[in-house]
Parts: structure tokens; C-alpha cells; sequence
């Protein structure tokens, strides 16, 4: 196919496109009568005439973009301008672990082994946009981890959109390999540079082998011109242990589909969010954990406050085969409304044919505690102040498990600013 | 200090305070106490201004000028302190943290610019001495996970650090073993002086022996029935308030 620049034909990967592209064809974009698309309307995108290769390349200062990495500390960086690969910008390795680009992965006959075995393998093959996503993406990040390995330092995945096109469409696609008793870490980023309209539609898998640690950050904070669906795919093995937190502050329109498999016994899968919501943003996460072998685990923490005329959505499926006995599985969803024209709609769908698990599931949606309230303006702190702090206070928790503290503190900040929250304090 | 007069006030129509009538001056202790529900900790409430009681007659009056009209943080600038029976979880929020926007939101409101650092830590490093808090515990989340007696040390700590002209301490020994009882009063007493008073709210004698009152009131059915000498707290030990009820009725 065109777009398939340097790749042979013969290449198993342009049978797979064309697959891909025949499924798109036949399927289109997903429309609100399709129960998963319920709740979240891709119409007044497809108005939108994106350009899907951008004409010219541009480049970034550092300095200019500084502040979109996790500067504080050392890490590896695998960064995109407007879908190119910024060398610039990057720091790749192959000391051991392979850290570098998807295209590379795709055309040199050395990486062909790992793409036989793991490219498209958990990437749903007739869910439309990550078909869409299939035939066409031609970058994104390759990390390769091998057996008892584990990166020095964390990994950034940054793409930034500088508006050389009116409007753009992005399909980065990540594959994301980390084997037997390895150990990765992942911060994920999407960034636009000006008010052009950015569409960006990136699928990732995630291998994790037997023992294998993963932690993948999703930090979705970008400007109220871009959307994001992202489709994150991951194959856990035996007692793997992989969480996925997901920061939503920002951003049009955002698709979060995270799917967990859990093709093996002792998995513990997480998923934890905080949403933070205001103006017309609009946020779907919608989680699938599979349990498809006995003794596991997986655990949800989602939280949402939405305000001005912010929607949101938690649809969170969990599917118990009839022979994944002695499973845990664990969700947990509770918003907080503060303007009368937010929605929220959650939604849990347990489908549970094993009979000795333990599910638990549970969804609110409220006000702030008025005692809780009224406790802290006793102290002499405003009405409006002691609500941002109370708000902060609910969304913090689920910060807990962030294993990188430089990452913590970012983010811990970045609640504070979206409550308005004077922290007169050092975080 | 504090002057109440005729004070009605109730929740959604139900009548809690049926006329109250208090005034207490600088340097003084009162206690109040008085069976479970007789209006001892919405009194309390309606003091520090909680929005959900309503005041349906008479005024509460502090240095002269009538309350009615402030929210509660305004009510805590003027030196309105009031020590939670309950007090609230704040996760990731640190102790030090939240006093430091305490303070600075108090100064902010007098026209005050932020507390300089060096002087918040000698203050807060003053304090929890003062109330044997070691540091450790001043970064962790605001009684997030504390024991009754951390929570209520703790509220001591937030009242030694704000200062307050008026202290109400509501039920501060429920949930207190003696020790923890002991430390909480010790901190209190040192916070006296002839500047600021306090009002004890209790339900027992107990904590009366190591902060002594200069006044007891006792509660029934939102009115203040009976007013005496510490003396009062002893008798109201031995004979139970069924005999206040009894005096009450008759």
C-alpha cells in the first residue's frame, strides 16, 4: 500500500494491513447507535477533513517542550512531531533492551522474529478504529524487554502536533514486549503546540510474560482542539502484574478502550483514573479485564469530577470464564458532579459464568461531604477553597500506586491547578 | 467575649435550641454538659456558623457584634475555634500542609501576606512540642488513618497553631484513654490565658478534673437548666441527670 513507505510487499505485515483496511471499509466509524458508542458521538469529527500525512516536517526547541516531559528525572524518550520521529528530541537504546521506533521494528529483517510472534497478535482485529489504525499507521514506539531485563530508566512516549496542517490525523501505533521476570515503566503523552484541530486515533499492545511488572502511565492533558482514542491492548501471563493509570484533564474528545486478557493464572491487572473535567470536555473510558484462567485478580479504581458542561463515561465489562475459578475482581467508580449542566454515565457490565469468585462493583455519583466541608471552613478556609480541597483530596487516592514520586508530584500538581486549589504547599 | 441571647435554633422545622442564654468572658472556662441529644453539640455548631441549623430567634454575639451574617471561615478569623467530636479524613493533604492554607487563608482574609516559611515551621515546630507531636506524624494525611487520640490531639495542635480567642471543644475525651486525655488537656491548659476562654462540651466529669471550669451549665431539651460552680460537675457525676430532668420538670 502507498502509505507502506520502504516496506516489501511480501512483508507478512502488508497482509495484515490489507486485512485491516477491508475491515474498515466494511465496518466505518463507529456510530452511536452501537452500544459501546452509546455515549460518545465521533460525528462532528468526521466533518472534520483531516490530513493524514502531514506535508512538511517541523522541528521543537528542547526548551520549547520541556515542560511536557518528566524532566526531573532521567529517562528514555521516544518522541514524535506531528507522527515523525523527532531523533532530536529521542533517546533510544538497544543497550540490552530495545527502546526505539515502530517502523524500524517493521522493516529490518532483525527485528522480524519479535513482530512475527507479538505484531496484531491482541489488537482486536474487527474493532473498526483499530483497524483503521492497522492499515495505516507507520510509527509509533517498539520496546522490547527480554527475559530478567529491565531499562535503566523510565520511558516517555511523546507526540506532539505543531499545526502545520489545519487539521491532522494521527495513528501511532506502540508495541510493547516485556518477557519473563522483566520490568518496564511507561509515561504516555499526547501534546498539541497550537489550536489546530488534532485527531488522534493509537493503538498499543502490551506483552507481558510470565512475572513480568509493567506500569504505564497515561497522562491526557492537551488543548480543547484534540481528541484522542486510544485503544490500549494487553496479553498478561502467568503471574504478571501490569497497571495501567490513566490522568484525563484535558483534551476535546477522549476514547480511552483499555482491554486486559489474562491469559494465564496468579495476574493481577489494575486500572486506576482520575478525570478532571471542565467547558465541553468529554471523557469515555471504557475498561474490558478478561479472566480467562482461574486464580487472578483485577482491580479498577476510576474517579471522575466533572464540571461546567463536561461529560463523562465509565463502562467497565468484566468477563469471567466458566473455568477462571477463585477470581478477584474488583471495580470501583464514584464521580463528583459540580456543575448542574456535567453528566456522567457509568455503567458496570459483569458477565461471570465461574461460580467461586468475588466480584464487587460499585459506582456514585455526588456532592461533597457538607461536614467535611464545613470542617475545613472552620479553620478559616473559604467555602469555594475548601471545596477544591476537598475535591483534591478525592482524586488524590488513587494516586497511591504511582511507583515513579517525580511522576506523583507532577500530577499531584497538575489536580491542584485544574481544582484551583492554593496549595500554599509543597507537594 | 461571647454573649448568647435567647438562642432558637433547629433543623428543618425540629427545634434543637430552645432559648439558650450564655456569656462567657475573657479568661473564663465553662463546661457545658448534659444528657446524649440535649443540644450540647448543635450549640456548638451554631456558634462556629454550620449552614445546616437555622437560627430561629435571638443572636449569638461575639465581642459585641452579632455572628448571624458569617460563614463559618469568617467566624474562624474573628477566633472562633471549634475542636470536632468526628473530625474529618483528608487524604493527601498533610497536617503541615493544611495548616499552612489554614493560616495563610486567616491572613489572607485580614489583608495579611502569606506567613513567611521560616517562620510557619518555628511556629508548627513550637506547637507540636507543646502538644508532644513528633514530626513524622505532622506528614501524614490529616487524620487519615490516626486513633481517637491522634485525631484529638491533633485538633488541639490546629487550635494551638490558629490561636482562637473563643476555643469550643466538643467532646474532645470521647474515645480518649487516660493518657491520651491527660496530653490533650495539659495542651489546652497551656493555651489559657486571660485573653481567650473556652467552652468544654462533656458528657462526663472525667476530663473536668484536668481542665478545671470556672462555670457549669447543664443541657436538657435545648435550654440551659441549671448553672453552677465546678462543684456541679461532681454532683452531676454522682446523681446522674436524671435528677437535673426531675428539677427541670417540677
Amino acid at each position: 500500500m502507498a502509505f507502506e513507505n520502504n516496506v516489501d510487499i511480501d512483508h507478512p505485515v502488508h497482509d495484515v494491513r490489507v486485512e485491516a483496511m477491508k475491515n474498515f471499509e466494511m465496518k466505518g466509524f463507529p456510530t452511536k447507535k452501537q452500544e459501546a458508542w452509546k455515549y460518545t458521538s465521533l460525528n462532528s469529527l468526521q466533518k472534520v477533513d483531516f490530513s493524514i500525512f502531514p506535508k512538511e516536517v517541523n522541528a521543537l526547541e528542547y526548551k520549547d517542550v520541556k515542560k511536557y516531559f518528566l524532566h526531573e528525572i532521567d529517562t528514555y524518550k521516544i518522541v514524535f512531531i506531528d507522527g515523525i520521529y523527532s531523533s532530536f528530541l529521542s533517546e533510544t537504546t538497544h543497550d540490552g533492551v530495545d527502546i526505539c521506533l515502530m517502523s524500524s521494528a517493521l522493516t529490518k529483517p532483525m527485528y522480524q522474529p519479535v513482530i512475527d510472534v507479538y505484531f496484531n497478535k491482541v489488537a482486536s482485529k474487527d474493532e473498526s478504529l483499530t483497524t483503521l489504525n492497522t492499515a495505516f499507521s507507520r510509527e509509533g514506539a517498539y520496546i522490547y524487554i527480554p527475559k530478567n531485563k529491565m531499562p535503566k530508566k523510565p520511558v516517555e512516549i511523546v507526540h506532539f502536533a505543531t499545526g502545520n496542517e489545519a487539521s491532522l490525523m494521527l495513528q501511532p501505533r506502540n508495541l510493547i514486549v516485556v518477557e519473563e521476570n522483566a520490568e518496564l515503566q511507561i509515561i504516555e503523552r499526547h501534546q498539541s503546540l497550537t489550536s489546530n484541530e488534532v485527531l488522534t486515533n493509537c493503538v498499543t499492545e502490551i506483552f507481558a510474560g510470565d512475572n513480568a511488572i509493567v506500569d504505564y502511565y497515561k497522562v491526557q492533558n492537551d488543548t480543547a482542539s484534540s481528541s484522542l482514542i486510544d485503544n490500549t491492548y494487553i496479553d498478561q501471563k502467568d503471574k504478571s502484574v501490569v497497571k495501567v493509570h490513566t490522568f484525563s484533564f484535558g483534551g476535546k474528545l477522549t476514547r480511552n478502550n483499555l482491554n486486559f486478557y489474562q491469559n494465564g493464572e496468579y495476574i493481577d491487572s489494575t486500572m486506576k483514573g482520575v478525570t478532571i473535567l471542565g467547558e465541553k470536555q468529554h471523557v469515555d473510558h471504557h475498561t474490558l479485564v478478561h479472566h480467562i484462567e482461574p486464580n487472578c485478580e483485577s482491580h479498577q479504581d476510576y474517579k471522575g469530577i466533572y464540571g461546567e458542561n463536561s461529560t463523562g463515561v465509565f463502562n467497565g465489562k468484566i468477563i469471567v470464564d466458566k473455568v477462571a475459578q477463585k477470581t478477584n475482581a474488583f471495580q470501583q467508580n464514584n464521580n463528583i458532579l459540580v456543575s448542574d449542566k456535567a453528566t456522567i454515565n457509568t455503567k458496570p457490565q459483569l458477565e461471570i459464568f465461574a461460580d467461586d469468585v468475588k466480584c464487587s462493583h460499585g459506582c456514585t455519583i455526588g456532592q461533597l461531604d457538607e461536614e467535611a466541608l464545613f470542617y475545613l471552613q472552620s479553620r478559616g478556609i473559604p467555602k469555594k477553597e475548601a471545596r477544591a480541597l476537598l475535591m483534591y483530596a478525592f482524586a488524590n487516592n488513587v494516586l497511591e500506586s504511582v511507583r515513579i514520586p517525580e511522576l506523583k508530584t507532577r500530577i499531584n500538581k497538575l489536580i491542584a491547578n485544574k481544582l484551583g486549589v492554593r496549595l500554599g504547599f509543597d507537594l | 467575649m461571647l454573649k448568647i441571647n435567647n438562642l432558637h435554633a433547629g433543623v428543618e422545622g425540629n427545634e434543637i435550641l430552645n432559648g439558650i442564654n450564655l456569656e462567657v468572658n475573657a479568661g473564663e472556662v465553662h463546661a457545658i454538659m448534659g444528657p446524649n441529644g440535649s443540644g450540647k453539640s448543635t450549640l456548638a455548631a451554631v456558634i462556629a456558623g454550620k449552614e445546616e441549623f437555622e437560627v430561629t430567634e435571638g443572636t449569638v454575639a461575639l465581642d459585641g457584634e452579632d455572628l448571624e451574617d458569617y460563614a463559618p471561615e469568617e467566624r474562624a478569623h474573628k477566633g472562633i475555634f471549634l475542636s470536632f467530636q468526628y473530625p474529618v479524613e483528608i487524604p493527601g493533604v498533610t497536617v503541615t500542609n493544611f495548616m499552612k492554607t489554614a493560616i495563610n487563608e486567616s491572613r489572607k482574609a485580614k489583608g495579611l501576606e502569606d506567613m513567611p516559611a521560616n517562620q510557619m515551621l518555628k511556629l508548627i515546630r513550637e506547637k507540636s512540642e507543646l502538644l508532644d507531636i513528633n514530626r513524622k506524624f505532622l506528614s501524614r494525611s490529616l487524620n487519615e488513618g490516626f486513633s481517637g487520640g491522634e485525631k484529638k490531639r491533633n485538633e488541639i495542635f490546629q487550635m494551638a497553631m490558629l490561636n482562637p480567642k473563643l476555643a469550643i471543644l466538643d467532646e474532645t475525651d470521647s474515645g480518649l484513654d487516660i493518657d491520651a486525655l491527660r496530653i490533650v488537656a495539659n495542651g489546652v491548659n497551656k493555651l489559657r490565658s486571660k485573653d481567650n476562654a473556652v467552652i468544654v462540651i462533656t458528657h462526663y466529669q472525667r476530663l473536668l478534673e484536668y481542665i478545671v471550669p470556672d462555670f457549669v451549665h447543664v443541657l436538657h431539651e435545648g435550654k440551659i437548666v441549671k448553672s453552677g460552680p465546678k462543684e456541679l460537675a461532681l454532683e452531676l457525676e454522682e446523681k446522674g441527670y436524671d435528677w437535673i430532668k426531675n428539677e427541670a420538670v417540677v
